[in-house]
């Protein structure tokens, strides 16, 4: 066991550290979704011109071949020094992974390079209205015509949509088939009269998320990824790449605020009453035990090729952290935690959506039990 | 980076998990805690093996190996809950180790390691374990901040009959004898504080291992209980204590090892969050066992037992949670 960085990976993060310094992408606009657009665009601008919008890529498609703890560095580093996420998240975490494995080479020369150069951006057309966590039952349909499919359905919670170039879009291409191997994933394009975006206003006023309405959308054939009928499959292949060093993002900003929040507990003296003292040490053990777990569980991938236990464990415990620590930033902040231009307003709003977004804990605590445990399914 | 065991590691680890399988079975826990003893060749056959001197060093007849392969042995020795005094004299040898003076060290170190005494540690006016039948203890004062080791009979120890019978307890005050630790004593508490820690490990992991056998098998309303969400997500919040343990343990005994200006921290993050899931992993044990994990014939309460006295020991979830704020606070202040 060493617990300490690798001289490769200690230069790694040199390296990064100094660009960021030198970099610095500034204050992100607030409020505002377009100004959030355009300053993560110029933010992965910057980084792609530098070589440092997809560290996790292989280098053949403009990535740096960075390794699982590296590219966990990376989104360490981002977090520490405050950045912005980039414009194309999902497209340089999801789609890219995703046409790497499954695309031809002609689908990975039309898509890698504007993803990465934040040209084209990306969504995910997965959940729909009665198909949450439940992506077997999406009944968005496919329809072969000509070189054609025709695409009619509606999509939801899909994040940036209004901005987005191009959809990964999970539907139904056989009916008849049972509900896992009927499924086809296209790469669909959204610059057409028959998707609508609508956004959906969430519970802190901002729109991060929209509807897709989609009305006999027109994919071309060549614009399937993997063989008809194996949707399912590619869809995994996203799905395992969901929060593939993200995570360290989330944690490190999640430290942060503890730590903001404990000095808050020490400039008004509340640090000193045992029940908010007992509140912040477990708000400490466990972010303590999240960034431990969370590399334990990276080690493990790497060494053994596949997750141990602890990888399934490490989102529960982020966001019920989040929301434990937003709502003891009340107690310790006082009522005007409550205000609504108060930054722990917004961070207490946020995280009722982390237990929700993806993947609810209650159908996490399904999948540990389930496929973790072995504990047999009803 | 590398968080996972090297191969020797893994070796000592598995080697211990196959001998306590078969030589502390839960038959022979449960009848030695019936008979308020100790089997007396499971303790002879581990001090054979060098179990007790692991982390002392060579030079004083020790194995010379670490803290993180000490912790191996003493989760394995939690999940398989062996009677043995292992945990108290591991946490004495380590104390004198780390605070002794050389002739402290060569007076107790040897005898330790070897097995021919076994001794004790803990906080003045506690619960010990194993102290009424060892031949040494270090007391450490309840300010934390000072360590004595007195010859056990020229201490005031007092025999307790705990809920606990998989082990011996008693509680140790300071007569006139002993002799004063000049060297670092709250490093030696944190050091007792990991290696318990990592008990609490092992009894998490048996008792989560227990209950998800359990709700396989026990069926009610035609199904398995373990297929019904509600036993389900219980099932899950015990992964998730036991692991997360798991994390915290293995990393303070990996700094206890390998960066000392770690280990204040790391030791109150890992006994913190081994005495939370030791008592709630435990506890959830008995609960999805229903009616028959409340029965004494059930081997779970064992583990709820142990893990009860084992939390508590050096500081429960509370104590170790005040000593994580109040370094955060510290580091606050001079930001």
């Amino acid at each position: 066991m060493d617990l300490t960085f690798s001289k490769d990976e200690v230069e790694f993060r040199d390296e990064l550290r100094e660009w960021l310094a030198e970099n610095s992408p500034g204050e992100e606009p607030r409020g505002d979704e377009d100004a959030i657009f355009a300053f993560r665009t110029g933010w992965q601008r910057s980084l792609y011109d530098s070589g440092w919008a997809a560290v996790h890529w292989p280098q053949e498609y403009g990535g740096r071949d960075a390794t699982l703890m590296e590219s966990a560095i990376f989104f360490e580093e981002m977090g520490r020094a405050g950045a912005p996420l980039p414009a194309n998240v999902l497209g340089l975490l999801l789609a890219g992974p995703t046409i790497m494995a499954w695309g031809t080479p002609e689908q990975k020369d039309r898509y890698l390079t504007p993803i990465l150069s934040a040209e084209e951006i990306w969504c995910q057309g997965f959940s729909e209205p009665e198909a949450g966590s439940d992506l077997a039952a999406v009944k968005t349909r496919a329809v072969r015509d000509g070189d054609d499919w025709v695409v009619t359905g509606q999509k939801v919670w899909t994040s940036g949509a209004q901005f987005s170039k191009w959809c990964m879009l999970v539907a139904r291409t056989d009916p008849e088939a049972s509900k896992h191997k009927g499924l086809s994933y296209f790469l669909m394009d959204m610059e057409q009269e028959a998707v609508q975006v609508r956004p959906l206003v969430q519970i802190t006023g901002e729109a991060e998320f929209n509807e897709l309405f989609i009305e006999e959308a027109r994919i071309p054939h060549e614009n399937m990824l993997g063989e008809e009928g194996n949707g399912w499959i590619v869809a995994l292949t996203t799905l395992m790449n969901e929060r593939s060093g993200l995570g360290f993002f989330l944690q490190v900003r999640l430290r942060q605020l503890l730590d903001k929040l404990v000095a808050e507990a020490v400039a008004n003296g509340s640090i000193d009453d045992p029940v908010i003292g007992q509140s912040l040490g477990d708000m400490l053990e466990r972010t303590e035990t999240l960034r431990l777990t969370a590399y334990r569980g990276l080690s493990t991938i790497t060494k053994y090729g596949q997750p141990g236990p602890e990888g399934s464990l490490t989102k529960w415990l982020w966001s019920e952290t989040n929301q434990m620590m937003t709502q003891l930033a009340v107690d310790i902040v006082g009522p005007q935690a409550l205000h609504k231009d108060n930054p722990w307003a917004y961070e207490l709003l946020r995280a009722r959506g982390n237990s929700i977004e993806g993947g609810t804990t209650e159908i996490l605590k399904n999948i540990i039990a389930e496929r973790v445990m072995g504990l047999p399914r009803k | 980076m590398e968080f996972d065991f090297t191969e020797d590691q893994h070796e000592i680890k598995r080697t211990a998990k196959d001998l306590l399988g078969k030589r502390s079975t839960v038959e022979r826990v449960r009848s030695a805690a019936e008979a308020a003893t100790y089997e007396e060749s499971l303790w002879t056959e581990l001090v054979e093996l060098g179990w007790p001197g692991v982390a002392i060093s060579e030079e004083h007849g020790g194995g010379g190996l670490g803290v993180l392969e000490l912790a191996t042995l003493l989760e394995e020795s939690g999940y398989a809950l062996a009677n043995s005094p292992l945990l108290a004299t591991a946490a004495c040898g380590l104390a004198i180790q780390e605070a002794g003076s050389d002739e402290q060290k060569d007076e107790w170190l040897p005898k330790l390691a070897s097995g021919e005494i076994t001794g004790s540690f803990g906080i003045e006016g506690q619960t010990f374990p194993d102290a009424p039948d060892s031949d040494v203890i270090v007391v450490i004062s309840e300010d934390g901040a000072t360590g004595t080791v007195v010859a056990t009979g020229d201490a005031d120890v007092v025999e307790d009959v705990t809920i606990d019978p998989t082990r011996r307890y008693g509680t140790v005050g300071l007569g006139e004898g002993g002799d004063a630790l000049p060297g670092d004593a709250s490093a030696a508490l944190a050091l007792a504080a990991v290696i318990t820690s990592a008990e609490l490990v092992g009894v998490c992991t048996r008792a989560l291992e227990m209950t998800v056998e359990y709700v396989k098998d026990r069926k009610q309303f035609g199904h398995p209980v373990g297929s019904f969400q509600a036993v389900q997500h219980r099932a899950a919040q015990m992964l998730l204590h036991t692991e997360g343990a798991r994390s915290v343990t293995y990393y303070a005994a990996w700094a206890a090892d390998a960066d000392r200006t770690l280990l204040a921290e790391a030791s109150a993050l890992a006994k913190s969050s081994a005495s939370k899931a030791g008592v709630e992993v435990t506890a959830s044990a008995i609960q999805a066992h229903g009616g028959i994990g409340f029965t004494w014939e059930a081997n779970v309460h064992w583990f709820y037992k142990r893990a009860q006295l084992d939390a508590a020991y050096l500081g429960g979830t509370k104590t170790h949670r005040a000593r994580l704020t109040a370094i955060a606070a510290a580091a606050s202040g001079s930001r």
